[in-house]
């Protein structure tokens, strides 16, 4: 069996006297795709936020590769260069270049040459299909271009493993599936990734295990079929099943007549 | 207007519009810093140090440039700390600008999403190239109006280097009209000076204002 990249025991987050995670157990291995879903507010992003101490937790502990994550250590910032962090609202430098805002980490941070750097930036955004945007502004790329650029951002770095925070929410629907695709290219290439979305075909696709949180503990976790068709709690085929509402609705809207099929 | 006057007392105008020059540039250059560190540490809400930074623009903010200087060039000897009236002069500014300052760069620097500097802490910066290479350059932009308006504020504040027996563009014409009582070439020569000295910097700011905001990172 392949080694544990990510290891988190028993992590409890608080908001004020609020829970939000509740003794949360997870071990994520190399090359596994774990994919988190469940309902708004449910936690999710923050169990991202907390995996590399944007958030501070108040029990348990997370390891990456054995090496404890803590936010008031001093090797904070290295250990966060091996963890890749996509988030929803791309978050890209908007006064640097696509090519910088690749570059600004690996050169100031992992102290690569601005050659070596630019050269693997140009063949990383080629990949995604960007390569004649390296100089672009990110206030001239559409959504689903930028998320490519902010994963790539992500992917210089080397990184041990890469979340990916509802990374298509704020996107236009034509422009969710480039993004998407991209994300199941890195699984294929064996990348070691935790990915929190409301895609379940996608979630479907690209999963090897499904986690559902719920009542800030996970609720549920088994292998993709096994989830979308053999739901074992109430809560997980109750929250599939407003995705088949939602999928109807959609159908509604697109179908000229507005009435449903 | 008596232009052998004024031609013969030009030199004196000249080393006076220098010394105001330079200690005003040096005042705003040590503001301009005190204004990065304290905005630095309210934004890294560093405990403690946030509080007496408040605590510090407010005193700089609300007491006059020629009371703070008459406090460091009478009130420190006291303590026996000596110091020279140009040195005074150019500490008072920065204690006077820095508050300022801060003031300028804080509204810059919180018009930054939080998101973007967890954005970039999650590509491994540590907080302190994070607020170099990403927080402030877009803080800049935003502060910028309110940087070059502390600028030509703080040169022009100069004025009062006199009160310390600073040998300033003030001092100077003060000191000629009641010598030889040329009122009007005086002032002239004043109002001249100032403006040749400020005029300059108004222009850079337009100039650096319009092109910050229009090069607008891409639109």
């Amino acid at each position: 069996m392949a080694e544990t990249v990510l290891s988190i025991s028993h992590l409890t987050k608080r908001f004020g006297d609020q829970a939000i995670l509740e003794d949360l157990s997870l071990e994520v291995r190399e090359g596994e795709v774990v994919v988190i879903v469940g309902s708004s507010g449910c936690g999710k992003s923050t169990f991202l936020r907390c995996i590399n101490a944007l958030e501070d937790i108040q029990g348990g502990e997370i390891r990456l590769r054995g090496e404890l994550i803590q936010s008031d250590r001093k090797n904070l910032p290295e250990l966060r260069q091996k963890i890749g962090m996509v988030f929803q609202s791309y978050e890209l430098f908007p006064h640097l270049t696509v090519l910088d805002n690749i570059l600004l980490a690996p050169v100031r941070t992992q102290k690569r040459s601005r050659q070596d750097a630019r050269e693997e930036a140009l063949a990383l955004l080629d990949r995604v299909g960007l390569k004649e945007k390296a100089d672009s502004w990110p206030r001239q790329l559409s959504g689903g271009q930028k998320q490519r650029v902010a994963i790539v951002r992500a992917l210089i770095m080397h990184p041990e493993i890469l979340l990916f925070d509802e990374v298509t929410a704020a996107l236009d629907p034509e422009m969710v599936r480039e993004v998407l695709e991209v994300i199941v290219n890195l699984a294929e290439q064996g990348k070691t990734m935790i990915i929190v979305t409301h895609e379940m075909p996608f979630a479907r696709a690209v999963a090897d295990r499904i986690i559902l949180l719920d009542d800030q503990r996970i609720l549920e976790e088994s292998d993709p079929e096994t989830f979308f068709t053999d739901p074992k709690t109430d809560q997980a085929k109750k929250f599939l099943q407003t995705f088949e509402f939602s999928r109807k609705t959609k159908q509604r809207l697109k179908s000229p007549k507005g009435e449903f099929p | 207007m008596d232009w052998a006057y004024i031609e013969s007392v030009l030199p004196l105008y000249g080393k006076a519009a220098w010394l105001t020059l330079r200690t005003g540039a040096a005042g705003i250059l040590l503001a301009t810093l005190v204004g990065l560190l304290c905005a630095a540490a309210l934004y890294w809400k560093v405990p403690v140090l946030r509080r007496i930074t408040a605590a510090y623009v407010e005193l700089s903010r609300n007491t006059p440039l020629l009371v703070q200087l008459f406090f460091i060039y009478y009130g420190l000897p006291k303590i026996g700390v000596k110091t020279d009236p140009e040195a005074c002069g150019i500490i008072g500014l920065a204690f006077l600008g820095g508050g300022y300052m801060t003031e300028a760069f804080r509204s810059g620097v919180e018009a930054v999403d939080r998101i973007q500097e967890e954005s970039a802490l999650s590509l491994g910066l540590t907080r302190f190239r994070t607020f170099l290479h990403v927080i402030l350059p877009q803080a800049a932009a935003v502060s910028s109006p309110a940087f070059m308006a502390n600028v030509i504020f703080l040169m022009k504040e100069t004025s009062v280097f006199s009160a310390v027996s600073l040998m300033d563009l003030m001092f100077t014409a003060k000191d000629q009209i009641g010598l030889y009582y040329r009122t009007t070439e005086s002032l002239f020569l004043l109002v001249s000076a100032y403006l040749l000295i400020l005029l300059p910097f108004s222009l850079l700011g337009t100039f650096w204002e319009r092109r910050l905001r229009h090069a607008g990172f891409g639109t």
